[in-house]
């Protein structure tokens, strides 16, 4: 049998007394996009959370590539390959577009501090490189134009964009994304749809997201966790969990269809 | 474009040297000592920016730094037979008491030491997160001050170290300050840079970024403990005495005024603070003088400066919330785009 991608067992988190993530098993497998849905408080953010290591998870394990990734230092996650954004957004408010982006590749840099400080040996070569990539990610993305502005003085929807222009400057093998239409209107969220897609199809990112809106996730992904409360409760294809009535019961309300 | 920057960097660095050169025949001591304290609190200012505006880590120690730097260049450019002279409590004790190296050579090894006590600090301090380090490094500084007034057969307690040679002169502290600017814009403009401006900024976001925040966090305050140490050595060989109340919390206190006053994050800010502060308090001495205002007779009252330097301070602070450069940087481009402005006006109204 061969190792799933992505996995994570029994995943809990508890603070204190109070479960916040209640035995997660989560796969996702290479190429993937899977959908993690629940009601406010669920412990979607949670499970994000404890995936990438901004929380520890109290039990169970993560599984990336055959690793078990669970408890590392999330700095150490995110360079094997796993890239997030965040519910709240956490841009670095104070530095240009552009800036934004090169600073999500000094995971990646090949020259030292020393270096750094003298300016010399592969310093400019590396800063080009550096520089290019975090330019095409901005191409990618539609931000190309207003790379030298702030971030804090983007408009809503473009600093969402720019928070995954800087998780995709990581090249990342996996996406997550916490909420990332939130806040956008139905014309955005249709765009955004579609410029994920495109990313998938031609990055072959594999992605992981968490959001309230449901035309949008059932449309883009192919499967999906529901949790309530911390707990798991299905996972299935989209078409499965508008039918399963436990979902219903507990997040599309009851008698309400999606 | 970029060579035009480099011809007007490198012409105006020769102007500068120039200048210095001029200064050196010219000035009297006291401007020449002015000269040299600008550019030690340049360094020192520079240096304390990268920790606490660049990479936004509250610490409250160069002053602790500046000792250290001070004691170990003291230490090791001491005669044997000054040494034998000055520790009248306790002799030295033995290695120390016949050590005797060059300047230069004691000014890098105060550094490294310095930065070596930093590295100390920074592992367990920034292995958590919040103002920890300003606690860690005020406290620090209230160890080195009783160190330097105990530990005697080192420090030579409350006497201090007399005697040192005038070594430092316009080129040296000038020289290293430059130094240390180039350095520190070099780094700042590195992936490293951008790497503490994004601790600064969001340090949760970075560490999902793949930035090792701890490291980051420690380089930063290693490389400037580095420079502070090497001021040190330099402050201690320009006024060639030191001791313990010398490095008080109000050094730390004043760079602090500096560096907001230049605007937190900005290098060029950082200079410009160190000038004005450092002359602009040689200037308002003035006040403390008995002078006539308008037939008024005024005695000049002692601290008077310090009164007024207050009152400037409130109102940068009020018109100028975020100093004179903000998080600015001086270029060329912007310099340039600036006189063109000043030269339109001044036309348009002849």
């Amino acid at each position: 049998m061969t190792e799933r991608f992505f996995r994570t067992d029994a995943l809990s988190v508890t603070f204190g007394g109070l479960s916040a993530l209640n035995n997660l098993d989560l796969e996702i497998d290479q190429g993937q996009i899977i959908g993690l849905i629940g009601p406010n408080g669920a412990g979607k953010t949670t499970a994000f959370n404890a995936i990438t290591g901004t929380v520890k998870p109290s039990a169970g394990r993560v599984i990336f590539q055959g690793m078990d990734i669970t408890g590392w230092r999330t700095y150490r996650i995110a360079r094997i390959g796993i890239a997030r954004t965040f519910q709240q957004i956490r841009l670095y408010d104070d530095l240009s577009v552009l800036e934004n982006v090169m600073a999500a590749g000094h995971a990646y840099i090949h020259y030292s501090f020393v270096e750094a400080v003298v300016g010399l040996g592969r310093f400019s070569a590396e800063e080009r490189r550096l520089r290019s990539r975090a330019e095409h990610v901005l191409e990618l993305m539609g931000l190309i134009d207003i790379c030298g502005e702030k971030a804090e003085s983007l408009p809503y929807g473009r600093q969402r964009k720019l928070e995954i222009a800087r998780a995709l400057a990581m090249e990342p093998k996996l996406l997550l994304l916490d909420e990332p239409v939130a806040g956008m209107n139905p014309r955005e969220t249709i765009e955004f749809g579609e410029l994920l897609g495109r990313l998938h199809r031609d990055l072959n990112l594999s992605i992981g997201l968490i959001d309230h809106d449901m035309p949008f996730v059932m449309d883009i992904c192919q499967r999906i966790k529901v949790i309530d409360h911390g707990v798991p409760i299905a996972w299935d294809t989209p078409e499965e969990i508008q039918r399963d009535e436990r979902v219903i019961a507990a997040y599309l309300g009851e008698g309400n269809g999606a | 474009m970029l060579k035009r920057d480099r011809i007007l960097t490198c012409s105006s660095l020769a102007v500068f040297l120039l200048f210095l050169l001029y200064a050196e025949s010219q000035f009297s001591e006291y401007s020449v000592r002015i000269l040299n304290n600008i550019a030690i609190f340049a360094i020192l200012a520079v240096s304390y920016n990268l920790v606490n505006g660049v990479t936004g880590q509250f610490s409250l120690g160069p002053h602790a730094f500046l000792a250290v730097g001070a004691y170990t260049c003291a230490i090791l450019t001491l005669s044997p037979e000054e040494k034998l002279r000055s520790f009248i409590i306790e002799p030295m004790i033995w290695p120390l008491s016949q050590i005797s190296v060059s300047f230069p050579v004691s000014l890098v090894i105060a550094g490294l030491v310095t930065a070596f006590i930093a590295l100390l600090m920074a592992v367990p301090v920034f292995r958590v997160r919040g103002d920890y380090l300003a606690i860690v490094t005020l406290g620090f500084g209230e160890v080195i001050q009783v160190v330097t007034n105990n530990v005697v057969p080192i420090t030579n307690g409350p006497l201090g170290l007399k005697g040192l040679a005038p070594y430092t002169n316009l080129w040296w502290s000038w020289g290293i300050c430059l130094l240390s600017i180039f350095c520190t814009v070099r780094l700042v403009n590195s992936s490293y840079g951008r790497a503490m401006k994004s601790v600064r900024e969001d340090e949760t976001a970075a560490e999902a970024m793949g930035i090792n925040a701890f490291w980051i966090k420690t380089l930063a305050f290693t490389f400037s403990a580095f420079f502070q140490g090497v001021a040190g050595g330099l402050l201690a060989h320009l006024i060639t005495t030191i001791s313990p109340s010398l490095f008080t919390f109000m050094l730390t206190f004043n760079l602090l005024i500096i560096i907001v006053i230049g605007g937190l994050g900005s290098t060029t800010g950082a200079v410009i603070g160190a000038v004005v502060l450092t002359w602009g308090g040689e200037l308002l001495r003035a006040f403390e003088e008995p002078m006539t205002i308008f037939g008024y007779y005024y005695e000049g009252i002692p601290g008077m400066r310090m009164v007024i330097f207050s009152m400037l301070l409130i109102v940068v602070m009020i018109f100028a919330g975020s100093g004179i450069m903000g998080r600015k940087e001086f270029t060329w481009q912007s310099f340039l785009d600036w006189c063109r402005l000043i030269y339109d006006r001044a036309t348009r109204r002849g």
